[in-house]
């Protein structure tokens, strides 16, 4: 199935009101996890809405995103606690395992790394949600473990081969 | 298929029939499977245990049941054996076997998966024993750890919406307002307001529609006390939500969640279903002429959405900026209709005070602040986990006898309270009340009651600037003081953390948070400040140490600091060596090694893995 027809298969299932604009994206965002500039252009037809305000939601919020992502999301909790139990060196140890200078989309586009704010898992601190797993307790030392679980079985023998 | 429940008197009958003796004297394994104890395994457990059971023959004798959350998420996954309540921490899969063994074994249990009191070493056999919960009032969480969040019987079994059935039988909805009134019950969202106030302008409105909203976008890191509820015992919001309706005359409601508890949202979902099967929730509930509609909507991840007035934006589809106020939701809310919004533990608190009554419920608490608060009790704590306790409960109390103290021998510093919002408050104020008033004396504020403890380790200047890079990078952008404000704190307190300030950055700190929170349009601008003034207020000492010395005393903020080996110390067991991403260390294996400054990225990966702490920060 095209994207075009995929996102009006999705949209045939909300009412075309503009008050369903932010459901109609996290419906297109959970599918593709990112919104795809053909889509933002089919939802403004359909809830006849100015594109503008479609991209200005789209960009105001947080789980939106107008790039395409990884095959494995890692959000690394920046809540309070995580931050006071040492989230931020966790971050760095991903940020330098995956080679990245910021959070974002690794270039074999396995893993987009992203900052949340608050889990709601606050006694288990640090913890990093990957996908709909969460993980409790993390430190650096358990980075490069937890990564190598997500990753292609051939990808990590490439790594040993390297 | 559920039953359609047309009248009390139906919905008593299902009551009695979920009471059934023999479902009640079954014996019963439940698991708590709240986020928390999910992370922790509690999945693989009730697999393990239900194998278990099915290898000893038990399958059609003991039920599995998973349960919401108890609060003790630190210690998960947690596990009841019923009828006895034998409480079981950090469970595994692995201990499956032997707990089906105790069962048939005389029903001894299991000794080593008792909680330890660690200041005895004696093992707990009962939950309620448990210092943790000993100390705690759960008239709102009481229930999460009984009830299986998904089946609207449990909730019946337990007494649920008895207290919607007094309402529309024994009560006016003008009762309702005077009892929710008169039990003191303040907005648990944050700010305070009283409830039984909000409720009466609400019913004095003549437009119709109405609407009710629970406000669930808990969006401050460090609480989640919400998320807790909606996953344990959602129907207790669902119930509060319904007498809102009768009382109020709303037609509506919408639960605003947000999109970062996805089990919240599922059970919630079933919640609304099962509520709708049974005729709970739609046209003429119980046959009392009350009909009330619920939809969840999801957030979209948006701090500023907690505030009411963006809360509504969202809702309608738009991005969620505040507006004004007055006019107040009360007179122009959603649509543009009189609303009320509520937190999800205020509307929890409504079925309790008219099950029991508004002074049983004033009898809690203090003179201003009636009933129990949530706090979430984390960060430098050796309990960490959800609590319920009357208010005006003192600090003391509520670190060291239920939380257990500081971890590894060190000092309590801080207590941040409230969130973004509210402010740290100092070790020397321990013995310090928790109310409303109290808090906000003391510069902080009761927020959604996130409590995330701090020691002698933690930074106040980089905790400061880590509020400060949350609220920008939250700040809607509306309004100039927020969006501009936030910022250029946030630029002030990186100076300083690194080394670069000067004194006179507190005097401009001081300023600036006075602009921002005097000319800020909503209360996420205008309570920003909080966190950089109690830490000036309180913490001067450690601001002017990393201006005039450029030197951190919580050794926190890396330009300030340098990581060194002991030689005196170090074995050479080539630990640190192996984990260092920079090769920063120096040294053959079992001779003493040597950090290269120049090298070396401050990561802190070496310290976590030496043995013989040879790893110092200076």
């Amino acid at each position: 199935m095209s994207t075009t027809t995929e996102v009006e298969a999705l949209l045939g299932q909300r009412a075309p009101r503009a008050d369903e604009l932010i459901a109609v994206l996290q419906d297109i965002q959970e599918r593709f996890h990112y919104l795809p500039e053909e889509a933002l252009r089919a939802v403004a037809r359909r809830l006849r809405v100015p594109l503008t305000q479609v991209f200005h939601v789209a960009t105001f919020y947080n789980c939106f995103s107008l790039e395409p992502v990884g095959t494995h999301l890692v959000q690394v909790c920046m809540g309070t606690a995580c931050h006071v139990r040492g989230a931020g060196r966790v971050l760095d140890r991903f940020l330098r395992d995956l080679k990245l200078a910021e959070p974002g989309t690794t270039g074999d586009h396995e893993f987009t790394l992203r900052t949340v704010r608050c889990v709601g898992c606050c006694a288990l601190a640090p913890v990093v949600r990957v996908d709909a797993n969460t993980h409790p307790h993390l430190t650096q030392a358990k980075v490069p473990g937890l990564l190598k679980k997500y990753r292609p079985k051939e990808k990590v023998l490439e790594q040993a081969a390297d | 298929m559920r039953a359609q429940l047309k009248s009390v008197k139906d919905l008593e009958a299902q009551r009695a029939a979920c009471r059934q003796p023999a479902q009640a004297a079954k014996p019963c394994l439940s698991v708590c499977t709240g986020s928390g104890c999910s992370a922790s395994g509690a999945h693989e457990v009730i697999e393990a245990l239900r194998k278990s059971l099915e290898r000893a023959g038990l399958q059609d004798t003991v039920e599995i049941k998973s349960t919401g959350c108890h609060g003790f998420c630190e210690k998960g996954p947690l596990t009841l054996v019923w009828p006895e309540g034998v409480f079981y921490n950090r469970v595994a899969a692995r201990d499956a076997k032997e707990i089906i063994a105790s069962l048939s074994n005389g029903r001894r249990p299991v000794e080593r998966l008792l909680y330890q009191d660690p200041a005895t070493g004696n093992r707990i056999l009962r939950e309620d024993e448990v210092p943790f919960y000993a100390r705690q009032r759960r008239i709102l969480f009481g229930n999460n750890g009984k009830i299986d969040p998904k089946l609207i019987e449990d909730y019946l079994r337990v007494g649920g919406y008895a207290a919607l059935a007094r309402a529309l039988t024994e009560l006016s909805g003008e009762q309702v307002v005077d009892w929710v009134t008169r039990s003191g019950l303040r907005g648990r969202g944050g700010a305070g307001f009283p409830t039984g106030r909000k409720w009466a302008l609400m019913r004095a409105q003549t437009r119709t529609p109405k609407y009710i909203i629970c406000n669930a976008d808990e969006g401050d890191p460090g609480a989640f006390m919400d998320r807790s509820l909606l996953e344990g015992n959602p129907h207790s919001v669902l119930e509060g939500m319904l007498i809102g309706a009768f009382a109020l005359g709303a037609s509506e409601g919408y639960l605003y969640v947000r999109a970062e508890y996805p089990l919240a949202v599922e059970h919630l979902r079933v919640a609304i279903a099962q509520a709708e099967e049974c005729g709970l929730l739609g046209d003429n509930i119980l046959g009392s002429g009350l009909s009330f509609r619920l939809k969840l909507v999801q957030g979209a991840g948006a701090f500023v959405c907690g505030e009411e007035t963006a809360l509504i934006a969202s809702i309608e589809g738009r991005v969620g900026e505040p507006c004004q106020r007055p006019p107040y939701p009360v007179d122009r809310g959603l649509w543009g209709q009189p609303t009320v919004i509520n937190n999800v533990k205020t509307w929890a608190s409504v079925p309790v005070i008219v099950n029991r009554g508004p002074e049983w419920y004033a009898a809690i608490g203090t003179e201003r602040s009636k009933g129990t608060m949530v706090f979430s009790l984390v960060g430098k704590i050796n309990n960490t986990g959800l609590v319920e306790v009357p208010m005006g409960i003192t600090l003391r109390e509520m670190i060291y006898d239920i939380g257990g103290g500081i971890p590894n021998g060190k000092k309590l510093k801080a207590v941040q309270i409230g969130g973004p919002s509210g402010g740290c408050i100092p070790a020397s104020l321990i013995d310090l009340p928790i109310d409303y008033e109290a808090l906000t004396q003391a510069g902080s504020m009761m927020g959604s009651g996130g409590m995330v403890v701090m020691d002698e380790s933690t930074c106040m200047v980089d905790v400061a600037r880590y509020f400060m890079e949350f609220l920008e990078e939250e700040s809607c952008g509306k309004c100039f003081p927020c969006r501009e404000g936030t910022q250029r704190l946030r630029e002030v307190l990186a100076r300083i953390s690194q080394g670069k300030g000067a004194e006179a950055d507190l005097k401009l700190l001081e300023d600036l948070s006075w602009v921002v929170r005097e000319t800020s349009l909503c209360g996420l601008g205008q309570t920003a400040p909080n966190p950089v003034l109690t830490t000036l207020r309180y913490f001067r000492d450690e601001y002017l140490a990393h201006i005039r010395e450029r030197r951190c005393p919580a050794k926190v903020c890396k330009q300030l600091i340098t990581y060194s080996i002991e030689p005196t110390l170090c074995d050479g067991c080539h630990a640190c060596v192996h984990v260092c991403s920079s090769d920063a260390i120096l040294g053959d294996k079992d001779a003493v090694h040597t950090i290269d400054a120049a090298k070396c990225i401050k990561c802190g990966a070496c310290l976590e893995v030496c043995q013989p702490k040879a790893v110092l920060v200076t």
